[in-house]
């Protein structure tokens, strides 16, 4: 792999990515409601559901996180509704480091991934040193992606280089493991901003943008997904190269999950729409998507009590 | 930038495959450089999602709306109105002749003298609100009647035409007994009789757009609906029966040109008010010359939509696609020319065809389609003369790779790009979904180009610098520019043209003055 000291900014970007587009937030949050206006029955609605579930990083990243409750985890996400035939399994299970090699034990063979968060998750207030051990153990252990928080102090400071080498040196700690760069779009305050983080990021070597931790309100949100997922079709056109897309917290709906499909199907097209280059980050999501599931192919709603809660 | 390619990523295993409607979820390699394309025509498909017929009745036949009632036209014709999306046909209606106009315009006469002028305000504005409320409860219907009668998508008329019709009356019922508030320290007084001739793009709005000013200032109407579109203005007139207004107060004459022109060569007609094209403008205002009549027109339009290289290009990609694709490009004010700065033209271009294919054409009733019928057959052979003479004038034609229902009227979303300010398709009115792409250089270049036409309804800015947007808008000869949006209307708002595009207002403060007289 190359590393971080070879990699130099892009002569157009030495600027501090002052030539990031501008964002209309008028303009892109009609846009996103449009696709809400988006009719999906039947056939399509199943599908979609389906598809949404196997997008699934199911997320547990709290204080009080065991062995024991990721172990739980890990079975859900490999059995996320046995009562129905054809269900597919989720994307990932997304834990923190210390974590890792449990849910890497219970979810072998399976060929659902493990992402760690790292470099200080959530904050991203830590040296660069210890970013990068944390990104090292985490790989160590056996993470196959790893979510790394960029530093949003020094990107609010304009300090966008400080935040590009970062990002950078991550993805070279990151080593095989595919690196999602979390943005926090909640602590960004304008889409322009998000933007200039999108730019940043993939140029540094995002496998994947992602827009939040969870853990600041507000979360993902459609039209801060819609202006990531045009910066990634832009830089897909000027690079040839696909980057993936994560919207993270505040998803816990199948409805407004089918919303998202829309989007990056008007977005971004077929080649983004499976868990490869398109994940929600999301807990309670799989619950009410396999209700839905079960809706369908049962014609009846069951009780929140036959769902397992993981 | 970076020494070797990052190594390509182990695809998931699925434990159980997806069963997709057409195609099983797989991943694709990312393309290669040079063949870099988006694919829209996902595995992932949109089911149909019609609306249903059932929530709409439709007559078989329709008389003419005269003094309240329900007559059978003098002239004893009747013409079909068909669905544009499948040729069927829906209703007959009355055609009516210069007899049934006399009736209607005497109707409207003495229900101005004996009624509607002499009741106090207030009480005009209860109907009115009444016929609001109206629109509102039945929106549904008119929605569904809008859409099988006019080919629009259902999204448009739910969402948008009727809506806003219901608007007008809210807003212009408010203003009934305020008028002294409209015009400070002076008086005004109704014009009497308004003949009011609206087109067949937005036919509920524009009866709306007509109706509730006049009414709200203490007019009678008698209003002549498209003839390819009659049917909601047809339903308004039953809701204006149920919500009881004074028979007289607004006649609903159905027919062709000659139905107009026999409105407005009335004698008993003191005011016309006209939207079309400009064609027709023009014969109304040589017919009218001499007589004391007023007149409002509002004409055609090609409107510039101009791209400078701060714009939020996304935003602004989204709003030139609604500025020329609504409702099939059917739009006086459409934004049929775009002006993209040179610097960013190559990106706008490739968005835009990114854009086209995206859109879904097809049967304007289901809730996905976001691009209906063409209104009638006619105006679909005037669009594709128009896509021809733009491939012989040189322009470089690229059009959306939908495919199109067998039958009834579609037209593909379409754009020329290596447009000159010289090609006709740059310079005259298509009414349908035909976008012409030009570029510029110079700020000072583009206003020249954009104010070159004979029209000038509406316009368009797009940038990010504040100060360009009063400096551009100032300089633009148009009755309407919108910045960093387009096609965007409300009542308070006026609406109306410069030059060829006709003149008067309607909308807003500006909208009552077109129907008094002010002493």
């Amino acid at each position: 792999m190359a590393v971080a000291k070879s990699i130099k900014p892009a002569p157009d970007l030495q600027t501090g990515f002052s030539l990031s587009p501008h964002i209309d937030q008028v303009g892109v949050e009609e846009r996103a409601s449009r696709f809400t206006k988006r009719s999906i029955k039947n056939e399509t609605k199943m599908n979609g559901l389906k598809l949404v579930l196997n997008m699934i990083d199911l997320t547990t990243l709290e204080g009080k996180d065991t062995d024991g409750k990721v172990k739980q985890l890990c079975y859900k996400a490999m059995h996320p509704h046995d009562a129905v035939p054809g269900i597919p399994t989720v994307a990932a299970v997304c834990v923190y480091p210390t974590m890792v090699k449990v849910a890497k034990k219970a979810l072998e063979g399976s060929g659902i991934k493990v992402a760690s968060v790292a470099t200080a998750f959530p904050s991203g207030q830590a040296t660069r040193e210890i970013k990068i051990r944390d990104t090292r153990y985490a790989v160590a252990q056996g993470a196959d992606e790893v979510d790394m928080v960029i530093s949003r102090g020094k990107f609010h400071a304009g300090e966008y280089n400080f935040v590009f080498d970062e990002i950078a040196a991550i993805k070279e700690a990151c080593g095989e493991a595919r690196l999602k760069v979390i943005l926090e779009t909640g602590e960004l305050g304008t889409y322009d901003k998000v933007r200039r983080a999108s730019d940043i990021a993939m140029h540094a070597g995002a496998d994947f943008i992602k827009t939040s931790t969870g853990k600041i309100q507000p979360a993902a949100t459609m039209p801060v997904t819609l202006v990531m997922l045009e910066a990634i079709r832009d830089f897909y056109y000027k690079t040839g190269k696909m980057i993936g897309m994560k919207p993270a917290g505040g998803i816990s709906k199948s409805k407004l999950a089918l919303h998202y499909l829309v989007m990056v199907k008007e977005v971004l097209g077929e080649d983004w729409l499976n868990n490869e280059w398109f994940r929600f980050g999301a807990s309670s999501l799989a619950n009410d998507v396999l209700m839905q599931i079960v809706k369908g192919e049962t014609g009846l709603y069951q009780s929140a009590n036959y769902f397992s809660v993981d | 930038m970076f020494d070797q390619p990052l190594k390509p990523f182990e695809p998931i295993k699925l434990i159980e495959p997806i069963k997709m409607a057409k195609a099983t979820v797989k991943k694709k390699p990312a393309a290669k450089s040079n063949t870099i394309k988006l694919k829209f025509d996902t595995s992932w498909t949109y089911a149909p999602a019609p609306e249903s017929k059932s929530a709409a009745t439709i007559n078989k036949q329709y008389d003419l709306f005269i003094n309240g009632v329900w007559q059978k036209p003098i002239s004893k014709k009747y013409f079909d109105t068909i669905n544009p999306a499948n040729e069927e046909k829906l209703s007959e209606v009355a055609d009516a002749n210069a007899a049934d106009a006399d009736k209607a315009v005497k109707a409207a006469r003495s229900a101005y003298d004996k009624v509607w002028k002499k009741m106090p305000a207030k009480e005009r504005a209860k109907y009115i609100f009444r016929i609001a409320r109206m629109v509102q409860e039945k929106a549904r219907e008119l929605a569904i009647i809008e859409t099988l009668d006019g080919g629009k998508p259902i999204r448009e008329s739910r969402d948008f035409d009727v809506p806003t019709a219901a608007n007008h009356f809210f807003y212009y019922a408010g203003w009934a007994d305020k008028l002294e508030y409209a015009f400070p320290n002076r008086r005004t007084e109704p014009l009497g009789v308004a003949g009011q001739i609206i087109p067949w793009n937005f036919p509920l709005l524009m009866a709306a757009w007509k109706i509730a000013p006049a009414l709200a200032t203490g007019n009678t109407v008698v209003l002549k609906p498209a003839e390819t579109t009659p049917l909601t203005a047809l339903k308004l007139a039953e809701i204006i029966q149920e919500a009881d207004l004074p028979p007289g107060v607004v006649n609903i004459l159905t027919g062709a040109g000659s139905t107009g022109a026999a409105i407005v060569n009335h004698p008993g007609v003191n005011k016309i008010a006209f939207t079309g094209s400009t064609e027709v403008g023009k014969i109304i205002q040589r017919a009218i010359a001499g007589t004391n009549k007023k007149v409002t027109l509002e004409l055609g339009g090609k409107a510039a939509n101009i791209i400078f290289e701060d714009a939020p290009v996304d935003q602004a990609v989204e709003g030139v696609i609604n500025g020329i694709f609504f409702n099939q490009g059917h739009v006086c004010c459409a934004g049929s020319r775009l002006y993209v700065q040179e610097s960013v033209a190559k990106e706008v271009i490739r968005k835009l065809k990114d854009r086209l294919e995206s859109l879904i054409v097809g049967d304007p009733l289901d809730k996905n389609t976001d691009i209906g019928a063409i209104n009638s057959k006619a105006q679909l052979e005037t669009i594709k003369k128009y896509i021809s003479i733009g491939k012989k004038e040189g322009a470089e034609m690229y059009e959306s790779s939908c495919l199109l229902p067998g039958k009834g009227f579609f037209c593909r979303p379409t754009l020329f790009t290596n447009v000159a300010q010289s090609n006709r398709i740059a310079q005259e009115e298509i009414f349908g979904p035909v976008l012409s792409v030009l570029t510029f250089r110079t700020d000072d270049e583009v206003i020249e180009k954009a104010n070159n036409s004979p029209y000038g309804l509406s316009a368009g800015v797009w940038t990010d610098k504040g100060s360009k947007i009063f400096n551009m808008t100032k300089r633009m000869r148009a009755g309407v520019v919108w910045a960093n949006t387009f096609n965007k209307f409300d009542p308070a708002s006026p609406f109306g043209g410069y030059k060829e595009s006709g003149f008067g207002r309607e909308g807003g403060l500006h909208g009552l003055s077109a129907y008094v007289n002010i002493v």
